[in-house]
């Protein structure tokens, strides 16, 4: 029988448990006992519904009543006044920033109502772990669908015919990927070959993966079941990183409900098909996300990635056959499967169907994680969802792609996001973080902040990696310092030239991307600072300053005194 | 001199510490019993060891090496190039300041600065009291709350310079 308490969803994010969301529940559930509604209520913790700065977060299902920045004592009084007396409390619902107006349910708020969501399906709105909730959503239905009534090569036809890309960064078509896996030469009798999930997220400034994994893991695990069974894999592994705890015990749950159930282990779903799934924690390096460098890393190796090809798909983990995907790239599959792969690529562009995942932060007013049809611009990102600008500060500019990526300024608001026209323009997709800056940043100061990253993160294996990203920090660290000269600018193309040529693996050959996007489109900043010795930005502490940061500091201050 | 150190400090062991570390290293044997087997368990291993010493001195890295076959180059090169493994001792807590990109644009460098000067180490090192140690961390995921510090296991989000200096008087 179907459950038919009311559903109080307390989102447990990470930014909704910092902000005790555990109080807000303990303080539901005194009340409701007190007031003896136990019974009629289920208090469930979800992972994070995306938006994180009104948390904590109380959604009342059925219904959708969204109530925000609350407390224990706010938590007392909606018992009181909403469920016994049936009066919404105005003053914790959702105020519009355009009007005033107070909303009373999610579908009313422009945050949610502009998205569309796919791999998001569910998270905020089930108990993460519990596979019963999930499958009262519709869950684990694509891969009893894909044991029983498809072929392998139905199934590869459906993705295929998606035309999803991989959400990891590089944006290669899933269905090829998966193709090429299945096709490739088997080196020995058992037929060994591998599936992994990477969640490594090293991109700063994400954490989609992060909440797909805490909000729904099961979407990825079944994901990973009906890739195995395309490719004809038996041994699956989730590589996530060790900065995710929370994702990793609630992805270790469900592994283990998900075998209770019987969707991981022998004979799933009495289809004769095995599929077994180990976690695989990483230790802190950013280069653990390249594929290559991620498969030494699980062999108990350094993680240094090595030249491709051969490519994984022919020789990877223990050097069989490895299909390696990124967590939101599975967590588009069993939606393809359930309504077809037809119906996904009416979303997106010519050559990016679907949807992306945007982690968004930075000085937005509405931080948070938000799902769009690809081609969305950036325009309709920070102000129909993001609520604009904080401090109504102007926007500057926004990174895209993290180390690997480059910036957007005002002439791309209008730019369609996806995955070649901002190549073209010298950004990239990357993974998806979105981080947001306005006028009081200085964009020589991020583009050192970034060679700075790839410099610490950079293996050391190769030279043009190792010392190229070195020299071009010395330089950026010269400008900000206010020792630079005009050659420098010279200097830097030069090096991001080379590093371009000759690096083994995609943290070198990117390397350079923040610097050259910079130069290109804030390339008068990095002129004041080498030949007025100014930060126009007022940041850079060595340089004669309009404003320094101190006083920036300060202006705040005394702002937000006010 | 730092291996002096250490080597003093190995010897001016009470005979409490010493049994302590005995149940520690009796502990990290069940460990390597149960993923001796297994290909590729170093970093697991090592995770595990971090867990039962706080950290990995030389000495938890040779036991690793001999029990495992394997030379200490390797269990070395791995711990050295992983930047969640530490060989130094750690304080009570640590203090991890989120420098990913959304917290550094909202200014996480200035709380690195003050917990400098207020706590005199750098990132990496102990206080003299041995209650803190503080640590640049990556990205956290938890980017909407930027900036964020990690003390133990909680999140503190949107600190606000100065106010660092109020959170951590909470810890003992
Ligand atoms: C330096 C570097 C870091 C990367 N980090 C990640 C990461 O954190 N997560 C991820 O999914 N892909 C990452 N990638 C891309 C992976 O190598 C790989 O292309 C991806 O996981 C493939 O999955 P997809 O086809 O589903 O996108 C990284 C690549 C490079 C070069
Ligand atoms: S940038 Fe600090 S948590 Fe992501």
């Amino acid at each position: 029988m179907a459950d038919e308490r009311i559903k109080l969803l307390v989102c447990s994010g990470a930014a909704c448990t910092s902000a005790d969301a555990e109080e807000l529940k303990n303080a539901l559930s005194d009340e409701l006992e007190k007031q003896n509604l136990k019974d009629n209520y289920k208090i469930i913790e979800t992972g994070c519904s995306g938006s994180c700065d009104f948390g904590p977060l109380l959604i009342i299902d059925p219904g959708d009543v969204f109530y925000v920045n609350l407390n224990p004592d706010a938590a007392r009084r909606i018992v009181n006044e909403d469920f016994i007396n049936g009066n919404t409390v105005e003053e914790f619902l959702y105020q519009s920033p355009e009007t005033g107006e107070k909303l009373k349910t999610l579908n009313e708020i422009s945050f949610f109502e502009n998205q569309t969501k796919i791999a998001l399906r569910n998270c905020g709105k089930i108990d993460p772990v519990r596979v019963e909730d999930y499958i009262h959503q519709g869950g684990y239905v694509a891969l009893a669908k894909v044991l029983h009534d498809m072929s392998p090569e139905e199934v590869l036809e459906e993705v295929k015919k998606s035309g999803l890309r991989g959400r990891g960064g590089g944006g290669f078509p899933t269905g090829l990927k998966w193709e090429m896996t299945r096709n490739a030469e088997i080196r020995d009798d058992k037929g060994t070959k591998y599936v992994i999930c990477n969640a490594d997220e090293g991109d700063p400034g994400a954490f989609m993966d992060r909440s797909i994994m805490e909000g729904n893991p099961h979407l990825v695990i079944e994901a990973m079941i009906i890739a195995a069974y395309v490719i004809g894999s038996r041994q699956g592994y989730v590589y996530i990183r060790a900065e995710y705890p929370m994702a990793v015990r609630r992805l270790e749950a469900a592994i283990k409900y998900a075998r209770d159930f019987g969707a991981i282990g022998e004979n799933i779903f009495d289809s004769g098909f095995d599929f077994d799934l180990e976690i695989s924690i990483g230790a802190g390096a950013f280069v653990c996300g390249e594929e290559t460098a991620l498969i030494h890393s699980i062999q108990g190796q350094r993680g240094e990635p090595r030249a491709k090809p051969p490519f994984p798909a022919e020789k990877g983990l223990w050097n069989k056959p490895t299909l390696i995907n990124n967590v939101e790239t599975f967590a588009n599959i069993p939606t393809i499967i359930l309504k077809g792969g037809e119906w996904f690529s009416q979303y997106g562009t010519d050559d990016s169907k679907g949807t992306k995942v945007f982690a968004l932060a930075g000085d937005i007013n509405h931080t948070g994680l938000i799902e769009v049809p690809m081609g969305t611009t950036l325009r309709s990102i920070i102000y129909d969802l993001g609520g604009g600008i904080a401090e109504e500060k102007g926007f500057k500019a926004a990174q895209i792609g993290g180390p690997s990526g480059g910036v957007l300024t005002e002439k791309e608001l209008d730019l369609p996001l996806e995955y070649d026209s901002l190549l073209e323009i010298g950004a990239m997709m990357g993974s998806g973080g979105l981080v947001i800056m306005d006028n009081e940043t200085c964009m020589v100061d991020i583009a050192r902040y970034y060679l700075d990253f790839t410099q610490d993160e950079s293996c050391g294996k190769c030279t043009p990696c190792r010392i190229g990203t070195k020299r071009m920090l010395e330089i950026l660290n010269r400008i900000v310092n206010g020792e630079g000269e005009i050659e420098d600018i010279d200097r830097l193309i030069d090096l991001s030239k080379l590093l371009k040529q000759s690096s083994l693996c995609g943290l070198g050959l990117s390397a350079p991307n923040p610097v050259l996007s910079t130069l290109k489109n804030f390339r008068q900043e990095y002129e004041a600072h080498i030949k007025d010795r100014i930060c126009p930005a007022g940041v850079c502490e060595n340089l004669m300053l309009r404003k320094n940061k101190n006083n920036k500091a300060k202006a705040k201050e005394s702002k937000e005194a006010k | 001199m730092k291996v002096e150190k250490q080597y003093q400090e190995k010897n001016t062991q009470t005979k409490e510490e010493k049994n302590l570390d005995k149940d520690k290293y009796e502990e990290l044997k069940n460990v390597i019993q149960e993923y001796k087997e297994k290909e590729g368990s170093l970093i697991t291993i090592l995770h595990q060891a971090q867990k039962i010493f706080g950290h990995l001195p030389r000495e938890v890295q040779i036991y690793v090496a001999k029990s495992l076959g394997i030379p200490l180059a390797e269990v070395y090169g791995v711990v050295s190039f992983y930047s969640l493994f530490n060989m130094e001792k750690r304080g009570k807590y640590t203090i991890e300041i989120c420098m990913g990109t959304a917290c550094y644009v909202k200014g996480s460098e200035e709380i690195l600065k003050i917990l400098k000067e207020e706590l005199k180490i750098e990132p990496g090192e102990i206080t003299e009291d041995g209650k803190f140690t503080i640590e640049t961390t990556r990205c956290i995921g938890a980017c909407s709350l930027a900036p964020v510090i990690n003390i133990g296991d909680d999140i503190h989000g949107k600190v606000k310079g100065e106010e660092i200096l109020e959170i951590i008087k909470k810890y003992e």
